[in-house]
C-alpha cells in the first residue's frame, strides 16, 4: 500500500509542478502590461504623476524583474507561502484575497459535488427500469445536465429572486449586515447562498442521475444478475448489487468531473455577485492581474488535486479489488 | 478495511449533508434576535474586515452591525474591485475617501460655474494676482476631536513635494505659508490659474499630526483604513464587495452651513454584473446607481419608479466626451484632409439612437461638453465645423488627391488600399456596437475601417505603445476627460507637448498630434486667471480653429454621467428641475457639489 500511495504521491507532485508552472507561463503570454491599465484605469493624472504612479507599481509587483528571474521568485516565494501582490487588489497580498473569497466558493462546491452526487446516484438507481420514474426523472435530468450552469443561474435569479422576491438577488450576505455570530446574519448567509448553490446542485445532479440509471441497465442485464435472478434471488438483492457496481465508474466520474464544476462554479459567481474564487478570476482577467490569477489558479490546481486524491483513497477503499492488486495478487 | 460499499456512500451521504447542515433547516430566513449581541471576532468569511475606531468617544448607537434600511443610501458605480486603500492620495482610493471622509478647501459646482468655500472660509488673489491667500475655516475639527488649523493646510499642500506623490503642483508653486488662520501661496512666474484652481478644489487636507510621520517614499503604501478625516462621514467597514461609511456626528459644516448629511450609513456595493445591478435597482436593494445600464430608458418611462437627472432624452448629464482618436503618425490619418472627411463620414446620430436609445446626446463639434458650453465659439463651428455628410466626405477625399479603387472604397493616393482598424474593449458592449455603427457610415463614404474589440489590456498596449515599440493602433475610442472647472484640462489631454513617452504612462495626445502653437494657447490658457472669462473664451477660440481644422480628435458623443436612483427609500434626488446637482459617486465629483445630494436627500416616511 505504501508503494500505491507513494506512486500516487509522486505523481500528483510532478502533476503540482508542471501545472503550476504552465500557470506561471499562461498570464505572461497575455497581451498587455498589468501596470498600464492599473494606471489608465486610476483615471487621469498629470503625466508626471502617471511616471510616478508606473514606477512605483512596476517596483511594487517586480515587474522589473527578467522574466526567468520572476519565475525563480515564484518558487521561492511559493514555498514560503507567499503568492504576491495583487495588481488588481492595489497590492493587497494575493493569499488574503484568496482566504477572503474561498470560503465561499468552497461552500458553494463541496455540499453541491457531494449532495448532487448522492442525490443524483440514488435517483437514477430508484429510475432504472421503474417506468414512471423514468418517464420523469429521465427526461428532467437530460434537460438539467445540458443546461449551461450560467444560464440556469439566470433563470433562478429572474424568477425566484427578481420576480417572486423570495431569495436575495446579490451579494454574500445583506449589503445592510455585518459579519456577527448571530442567528440573523446566519439566515441572511444561507438566503444569499442557496440559489447559487441550486444551479450548481441542478445541473450536476441530472448528469448524475442520467449516468447512474444507465449503469444501473446495463449492472441488471449482466451474466451475474440474470445468473442471481434464476437462483430466485430477490430483486431488492440483485439491484443492490447492481448498485455497488454501477458505483465504481461514477467515483471515476467524479473525479474527471471535478475541474468542469470548479470552471461551472466561477460563471454561477458571477451572476449572483457572489464574491467567491470566481468573481476574483473574473476580475483578475480583467485587469491583467498575473499575481491574482496564478495564485486563485494555484489554489484551484490544489484543490482539485487534493480531491481526486480523496477520490483515489475512496477507491481502494469501495473497490476490493485495488487491495488486491496492491498486495500484489490478481483479481 | 472491510468497511462495505453502501456504508462509504452513506458516510459520504452524511458528510455532504452535514458539510450543508444549514440548508434545509434554515431556508425561511426569519427576523430574527435583531438586539443581538455583537462578536468582535468576525468569523472567516471577512478575513479583510476591520471593526470601526472608536470616534471621539462617540459611538454610534447600540448595534450597529444592522443597517435600518430608512437610514441607509445604498450605492454603487464607483468602485470596480474590493477598496483596497483609504489614502486620499492615491486614485485608486475606495469611494468617498474624498469628499466623504476628506475635504477639500472649496466645492467646485461645473452647472453654476461656481466655487463655494468649504475648509476655506475664504480665499483671494493679491491686486497683482501674484499671491493667494487661503483664510482657513474656524472651528474645523477632525473626526479623533482635535481642530483643523492653517498648519495642516499648509502640510496638506506642501505634502506634494514628495516626489513618490508625483504631483506637478511645485512645478507651478513656489510656497505655501501658514500665517496665523490663512495660509500664503507663493508662485513660479505667472500663476497657473486653473491648474491651480482645479487643486483648490481636488486636493484632500489632511491631519499633519498622523501624516508627517507618514511622509515618506513610501506614502503610497499607508492604506490609511480608518483614518481621520473632516468630512461628514467616517470609516464604517469595508470587505470584498462593499465600502461603508457612518455619518461623522460632529461634522463642522452642520454649524458652520446648517448642512446635514440625511443617511446614517453609506454602502457603497462592488460593481456587479449588469443583471444583478438592474435587479438591485428595480427591487429598491439599491438607491443610486452610477453604472451605464442599457435600456434604462425604457425602465424610467415603464413605471418602475427609477428616474434620472433628466426625465426625458439624454436623461444623463454629459459627463465626458467621446472622441474617435486617429493615430496622426500613420498615413493615411497623418493627413488632416483624410480626417477631416472621416469626420464627416461619420453620423455621430446613429450612435446616439441606434445604440444608446438616446440616453446619450451628440457631441457638439469641438467636443467641448455642455458644462463648458460657453466657451464655444458657435459662429467659427458654424462655419468650421464639420457635419456628417458622406456625399461631402467623398468629394473632399477625391480633392485631397484620394483614388477609388475596387468596390468604390477609397485607396491612398499611391493606389494602396486603405484598412483602418477600430478598437475598442472587449465587453464594453455600447462602444462595440458603437464601432460597427460608425465602420458602416465610413464604408458608406469609401472608407474601410475594421471594428475589432481585443482586449482592454490589449487596446491599452496598442494605444499607448511600449517602451520599446510605437504605439501601432489605427483608430481608438477615448473619453478621458470628465467635467471640470476649466476647458484647459481639455486642451491639455488633446495637444499636450511634449510628448510623453510611449509606455504605461502615457495618458494624454495620444493621438500624437504635434502642434506647437496649440500648445502654446493651451499654456496661455492655463495662466489666465479663472474671472478672466473674456480672455479664456478668445483663447478658446483659437482652439477651436485649430481643432475644428485639423481634427486631431473627432468628438462623437457625450457619454452620459450614469446615475439612476429609485425612489423608494429616498427621495429628492438631484434632477434638472429641482435640484441641479451632481447625482455621482465617481472621485472627484463630492467636491463638484454631489455632497449636496446628501444634504438634500429627503426619507420617504411610509405610514
Amino acid at each position: 500500500m505504501r508503494r500505491y500511495f507513494g506512486r500516487k504521491l509522486f505523481t500528483y507532485l510532478l502533476t503540482f509542478f508542471v501545472a503550476a508552472t504552465i500557470d506561471w507561463l499562461i498570464p505572461r503570454f497575455m497581451p498587455g502590461d498589468p501596470v498600464a491599465v492599473l494606471v489608465t484605469k486610476t483615471g487621469v493624472f498629470s503625466p508626471t504623476q502617471a511616471a510616478e504612479m508606473v514606477k512605483y507599481y512596476t517596483n511594487l509587483f517586480g515587474l522589473n524583474q527578467p522574466l526567468p528571474v520572476q519565475y525563480l521568485n515564484f518558487w521561492t516565494s511559493l514555498l514560503h507561502g507567499n503568492l504576491g501582490l495583487s495588481v488588481y487588489g492595489n497590492g493587497t497580498p494575493v493569499f488574503d484575497m484568496i482566504m477572503a473569497a474561498a470560503p465561499y466558493t468552497l461552500a458553494l462546491l463541496v455540499p453541491a459535488i457531494l449532495l448532487s452526487w448522492w442525490a443524483g446516484n440514488s435517483f437514477g438507481a430508484l429510475a432504472a427500469r421503474r417506468k414512471w420514474l423514468d418517464n420523469t426523472v429521465l427526461p428532467m435530468g437530460y434537460i438539467l445536465t445540458a443546461t449551461p450552469y450560467m444560464w440556469l443561474a439566470l433563470v433562478l435569479s429572474f424568477t425566484l429572486s427578481f420576480s417572486l422576491r423570495i431569495f436575495p438577488l446579490s451579494g454574500g450576505y445583506g449589503f445592510n449586515l455585518e459579519p456577527t455570530f448571530t442567528w440573523l446574519f446566519f439566515t441572511d448567509l444561507v438566503a444569499h447562498w442557496i440559489l447559487p448553490f441550486l444551479s450548481l446542485f441542478l445541473v450536476m445532479f441530472g448528469g448524475w442521475a442520467i449516468g447512474m440509471r444507465n449503469m444501473i441497465i446495463y449492472e441488471l442485464e449482466s451474466d451475474y444478475s440474470r445468473y442471481l435472478a434464476s437462483l430466485g434471488a430477490p430483486q431488492g438483492l440483485i439491484r443492490k448489487y447492481a448498485f455497488r457496481n454501477a458505483m465504481l465508474p461514477q467515483i471515476t466520474g467524479l473525479a474527471l468531473q471535478l475541474g468542469v464544476i470548479v470552471a461551472g462554479a466561477l460563471v454561477t459567481e458571477i451572476v449572483f455577485s457572489y464574491p467567491g474564487l470566481g468573481h476574483l478570476v473574473f476580475a483578475a482577467i480583467n485587469n491583467e492581474d498575473y499575481f491574482l490569477l496564478q495564485g486563485i489558479f494555484l489554489f484551484i490546481i490544489i484543490g482539485v488535486l487534493l480531491a481526486n486524491f480523496i477520490v483515489d483513497i475512496v477507491y481502494v477503499l469501495v473497490d476490493p479489488r485495488t487491495r488486491v492488486a496492491m498486495r500484489g495478487g490478481t483479481a | 478495511m472491510q468497511l462495505g460499499k453502501t456504508k462509504v456512500v452513506a458516510l459520504l451521504a452524511v458528510a455532504a449533508i452535514v458539510a450543508s447542515a444549514c440548508g434545509g433547516s434554515t431556508a425561511t430566513p426569519t427576523a430574527a434576535a435583531p438586539g443581538a449581541t455583537t462578536v468582535t471576532t468576525p468569523p472567516p468569511v471577512t478575513a479583510t474586515e476591520t471593526p470601526a475606531p472608536a470616534v471621539n468617544g462617540t459611538l454610534p448607537p447600540t448595534d450597529t452591525t444592522v443597517y435600518p434600511r430608512a437610514e441607509t443610501l445604498y450605492t454603487s458605480g464607483k468602485q470596480w474591485g474590493a477598496p483596497s486603500t483609504w489614502n486620499p492620495f492615491d486614485g485608486n482610493m475606495a469611494m468617498g475617501v474624498v469628499g466623504l471622509q476628506y475635504e477639500t478647501l472649496f466645492l467646485y459646482d461645473p452647472i453654476k460655474d461656481a466655487y463655494t468655500p468649504w475648509l476655506a472660509s475664504g480665499g483671494s488673489w493679491d491686486s497683482a494676482k501674484t499671491t493667494y491667500t487661503i483664510n482657513v475655516r474656524q472651528g474645523v475639527k477632525w473626526s479623533d476631536g482635535t481642530d483643523m488649523t492653517a498648519a495642516d493646510v499648509a502640510f496638506s499642500l506642501n505634502i506634494y513635494k514628495n516626489a513618490a506623490l508625483g504631483s506637478n503642483f511645485f512645478t507651478i508653486v513656489d510656497k505655501v505659508v501658514a500665517s496665523g488662520n490663512n495660509v500664503v501661496i507663493t508662485f513660479k512666474g505667472t500663476p497657473a490659474y486653473q491648474e491651480f484652481a482645479s487643486a483648490l478644489y481636488n486636493d484632500p487636507i489632511v491631519p499633519a499630526a498622523i501624516w508627517t510621520a507618514k511622509n515618506d517614499a513610501n506614502i503610497l503604501k499607508f492604506t490609511n483604513q480608518g483614518g481621520v478625516g473632516t468630512g461628514p462621514y467616517t470609516y464604517k467597514t469595508a470587505a470584498q464587495d462593499r465600502m461603508v461609511w457612518v455619518k461623522n456626528p460632529s461634522w463642522w459644516a452642520t454649524t458652520a452651513l446648517s448642512l446635514t448629511v440625511k443617511p446614517t450609513y453609506i454602502v457603497d456595493i462592488v460593481n456587479s454584473s449588469n443583471n444583478a445591478a438592474l435587479g438591485e435597482l428595480l427591487s429598491g436593494g439599491l438607491d443610486l446607481d452610477n453604472n451605464y445600464l442599457p435600456g434604462i430608458a425604457q425602465i424610467v418611462n415603464g413605471g418602475y419608479g427609477v428616474t434620472t437627472y433628466f426625465a426625458t432624452a439624454p436623461y444623463m448629464l454629459g459627463g465626458n466626451t467621446a472622441w474617435l482618436v486617429p493615430n496622426t503618425k500613420k498615413a493615411p490619418l497623418s493627413d488632416p484632409a483624410f480626417r477631416r472627411a472621416l469626420a464627416e463620414a461619420i453620423n455621430p446620430d446613429n450612435v446616439v439612437v441606434k445604440d444608446y436609445g438616446n440616453i446619450v446626446a451628440k457631441a457638439d463639434p469641438t467636443g467641448l461638453l455642455p458644462v463648458w458650453s460657453k466657451y464655444i465659439d458657435t459662429a467659427q463651428v458654424t462655419s468650421l465645423g464639420a457635419t456628417f455628410n458622406a456625399t461631402k466626405a467623398k468629394a473632399d477625399l477625391a480633392a485631397a488627391g484620394y483614388k477609388t479603387g475596387a468596390g468604390g472604397m477609397v485607396t491612398n493616393k499611391d493606389g494602396s488600399a486603405i484598412d483602418l482598424n477600430l478598437e475598442v474593449p472587449d465587453g464594453w458592449s455600447d462602444w462595440m456596437e458603437a464601432e460597427n455603427l460608425i465602420a458602416a457610415d465610413a464604408a458608406a463614404a469609401g472608407i474601410k475601417i475594421e471594428a475589432k474589440h481585443p482586449a482592454y489590456a490589449t487596446v491599452v498596449d496598442d494605444r499607448n505603445g511600449t517602451a520599446t515599440a510605437a504605439p501601432t493602433f489605427d483608430l481608438v475610442i477615448n473619453n478621458d476627460v470628465q467635467i471640470g472647472n476649466t476647458p484647459w484640462v481639455y486642451y491639455d489631454y488633446i495637444f499636450r507637448q511634449p510628448e510623453i513617452a510611449a509606455g504605461a504612462a502615457r495618458n494624454r495626445n495620444y493621438e500624437q498630434y504635434d502642434n506647437p502653437t496649440a500648445w502654446a494657447l493651451v499654456q496661455k490658457l492655463d495662466q489666465t486667471p479663472t474671472d478672466d472669462l473674456a480672455a479664456m473664451k478668445t483663447i478658446c477660440s483659437q482652439l477651436q480653429k485649430i481643432q475644428l481644422t485639423d481634427e486631431p480628435v473627432i468628438p462623437l458623443w457625450y457619454n452620459g454621467e450614469w446615475s439612476q436612483v429609485n425612489n423608494s427609500v429616498w427621495t429628492n434626488w438631484p434632477s434638472s428641475t429641482t435640484n441641479q446637482i451632481q447625482p455621482a459617486t465617481w472621485n472627484g465629483y463630492w467636491q463638484m457639489g454631489a455632497i449636496y445630494m446628501l444634504t438634500n436627500l429627503k426619507p420617504v416616511t411610509h405610514s
